[in-house]
């Protein structure tokens, strides 16, 4: 992915001033595929199966963009991207969308170039360690608050270390910081006690623990230290390709609050519902307004199920990671996740 | 020149060549002024093309607290100092890395290379298998080798290897005692201050005797004999001028001392022995150069082999060694940027990584770093060159 930095910085030389990336949405459509950059490998947001494959919640958004621009969730090509690269390989053109588990910043979104569309997980820091950790006392570690002088572990190119380093200011404590390149590395080192803790967004803190020798033998701690709303980006300055992502999102919340799953879908069509009649294209143009065809939501919704199927599947109770919904719930469930009306 | 040119050149053939030059300067200023324009289209298109995405350029960044903590720093650095001061910080840490990895490389590099010419049978062939063996693994191997391999096999801090229960060994890095100056340093500084004139003005002394009358002045005694006295003085005086600051275990790992982290020992150790194998045989090549007659005369004069080796073979060997030994430099030092892979806080990682995923300014970001290496290189090859114009044969200038 070095290289990235370099074709990039050949691409800015060379090109005429005007980049061509101001219609996403026909540059896709001509070239038949979405060019779509995702993680380098975590579990539950985009990870590669034993089939060669990906899986993962930001997968399924790349699906169900591709489902909805072309009717079939299969044309969709992924590139894995380190956390460091992953906006020059958006600016660059190199990728039409960034569904990387990446947060949403106020920085980021002003200075970057990029515009985040929709949140579709909720994410904050936490703290990975060992079970048999003890403080200089002989104290079991409980808090992050007791982790005063310890040696930590991240990965580099991450709001993690702006996080860790605003936390621990706060908090009048010291630590010392160890930023690998890649989340593989990191863990690794983890792994092999080169740290006493590890700090990522509390959902990778889950993912990246099935990676060790003895998952069992550690715990996350209770503490979140920051806001990480992760949200799928697009370059700056294309409303309508952000408009399809964004809408994508909402497709896939309308259809779980709606109630209309990948199962029934295709039942649904003949529903009687005004709303659900909209979502999937039976009444109104909205696909066509969207530049889309005009079945997309349905489009999307046989391809990757709603949100809380995409949820259930890769990150829910019944997965390895074990994740409950929590605050990525439905509105009416008391969550955050909601999506406004097709209407 | 001008000799041959009045020679053989007509008057009438002179005006000719006064047009020659003139179309040839106007070539050179055409050529000139079309790489100046080519340059200022390229940087007009930088500058259009990031406006139109709506990425922020410029350097004020450099001015801006960069907000993230950085590994090992070679000067005071936390998390409210600046991006500018990261880079700083990154480049010595480069520097640091680079300059201590030359000096290892080329101490085990020339061992290496004389022991692969070694009469002895076994040294010869272990030489020889080192070097097979370092200079065909990839470094990034080598580099995650050393680094997961050793690192695992190291206790926590708390289980440390301590050595006289000063110097401790676990897998957050070696911790040593560090010297503190005390309050007496002042005394000891002018101490150390009479005995550099005191043996300056007793060696100019020394070589006026010499001059003068060909005896030779031993000047170290009286010089020991005064700066033993001195330092008698200091000390009755003040005290011992430094304190030792000895690690202690507290919390989670020790604290005081000094304290080289794993990921700096990990890629010293591997730029160090893998280069040593190129050296090694770049040392090898520059011995096989010199001509075997000249250590045949060496050992017709009398000379044993490692006074031959010191001063009939190395200084030939060394004009032959030096040029690719810099190339040898110079890839040792762009090597050190593989640091991002272990976390070693070089300029790739801290600058072109970390500041560069926070400002997002990749073309201002990668062009200061590129510089950089490059003055970096362009140095190190000066230094190497005025060496080797040293070593160099001395021909008469024509």
């Amino acid at each position: 992915m070095k290289h990235l930095l370099w074709i990039y910085a050949a691409a800015v030389l060379w090109t005429q001033p005007v980049l061509a990336a101001d219609d996403t949405l026909a540059l896709v459509k001509a070239r038949g595929y979405l060019q779509c950059g995702v993680s380098q490998g975590l579990p539950g947001f985009s990870n590669p199966d034993d089939k060669g494959g990906w899986q993962g919640i930001d997968i399924d958004l790349c699906k169900g963009v591709a489902a909805a621009i072309f009717g079939n969730a299969d044309k969709v090509r992924f590139t894995p991207l380190s956390a460091k690269d992953r906006f020059t390989a958006l600016q660059s053109g190199e990728i039409d969308v960034l569904a990387r588990n990446t947060t949403w910043s106020l920085g980021r979104d002003t200075s970057l170039g990029v515009d985040f569309t929709a949140v579709n997980y909720y994410d904050g820091q936490g703290f990975m360690i060992r079970k048999d950790l003890s403080d200089g006392d002989g104290k079991a570690i409980k808090s992050v608050l007791q982790l005063n002088g310890a040696t930590i572990c991240t990965n580099q190119g991450t709001t993690t270390e702006l996080n860790l380093a605003d936390y621990f200011k706060s908090n009048n404590m010291t630590y010392e910081i160890v930023a690998y390149e890649k989340a593989d590395e990191a863990i690794a080192a983890y792994n092999i006690e080169r740290c006493d803790a590890y700090t990522t967004d509390q959902s990778a803190l889950y993912a990246q623990r099935l990676k060790l020798t003895q998952p069992q033998a550690h715990i996350v701690l209770p503490e979140i230290i920051s806001k990480e709303p992760l949200a799928p980006v697009v370059r700056q300055g294309d409303n309508q390709w952000s408009d399809v992502v964004r809408w994508t999102h909402f497709a896939m919340l309308n259809a779980e609050e709606l109630g209309v799953s990948s199962d029934n879908v295709r039942a649904m069509r003949n529903s009687r519902n005004p709303s659900i009649r909209r979502l999937l294209g039976v009444d109104g143009r909205f696909g066509q307004a969207l530049g889309l065809r005009k079945d997309w939501a349905y489009q999307i919704i046989q391809a990757v199920g709603n949100y809380g199927e995409s949820f259930e599947r890769n990150l829910g109770v019944n997965t390895p990671l074990k994740i409950k919904r929590g605050v990525n719930a439905l509105w009416t469930n008391g969550g955050l996740q909601y999506a406004p009306p097709v209407r | 020149m001008d000799q041959w040119r009045s020679a053989i050149c007509t008057p009438r053939s002179l005006s000719v060549f006064g047009e020659m030059v003139k179309r040839r300067a106007l070539i050179q200023i055409l050529l000139l002024a079309s790489f100046l324009l080519a340059i200022g289209w390229l940087v007009s298109n930088v500058v259009a093309n990031l406006q139109a995405q709506n990425i922020s350029s410029g350097f004020g960044f450099l001015n801006e607290r960069a907000g993230f903590g950085v590994a090992q720093s070679l000067i005071e650095y936390n998390e409210d100092s600046t991006y500018g001061r990261v880079l700083v910080v990154g480049l010595l840490n480069t520097l640091a890395v680079s300059i201590a990895g030359i000096i290892l490389a080329s101490l085990l590099g020339f061992v290496l290379g004389v022991a692969r010419l070694s009469q002895n049978w076994i040294i010869a062939k272990l030489a020889a298998a080192y070097i097979e063996v370092f200079r065909n693994i990839p470094l990034l191997l080598q580099i995650f080798f050393l680094y997961f391999g050793v690192l695992r096999n190291l206790p926590s801090p708390r289980q440390s290897f301590a050595l006289g229960e000063v110097v401790f060994l676990n897998n957050r890095g070696i911790v040593l005692p560090a010297l503190v100056s005390g309050a007496g340093a002042v005394a000891y500084l002018i101490v150390a201050l009479v005995a550099v004139a005191a043996a300056w003005i007793l060696r100019k002394r020394a070589l006026r005797i010499f001059r003068d009358t060909g005896q030779h002045v031993k000047f170290w005694t009286p010089l020991f004999g005064i700066i033993t006295l001195s330092l008698l003085v200091a000390y009755s005086a003040v005290g011992l001028p430094f304190a030792w600051d000895i690690p202690v275990l507290k919390g989670f790992n020790y604290r005081g001392g000094v304290q080289m982290i794993p990921e700096f020992a990990a890629l010293l150790l591997a730029l160090s022995l893998y280069t040593a194998a190129f050296i090694a045989e770049i040392v090898r090549a520059g011995i096989a150069s010199v001509s075997h007659g000249q250590s045949e005369a060496a050992s017709a004069l009398g000379l044993p082999a490692p006074i031959s080796l010191r001063y009939v073979i190395i200084p030939q060997a060394l004009r032959v060694i030096i040029p690719p030994l810099t190339s040898q430099y110079l890839n040792l030092t762009k090597n050190s940027s593989l640091a991002v892979a272990i976390a070693y806080p070089d300029i790739v990682s801290v600058f072109a990584g970390t500041s560069l995923s926070q400002v997002g300014q990749a073309v201002e970001i990668i062009f200061t770093t590129m510089m950089i290496y490059l003055a970096l290189s362009l140095l190190t090859a000066y230094l190497m060159n005025r060496y080797n114009n040293h070593t160099a044969l001395v021909g008469r200038n024509v």
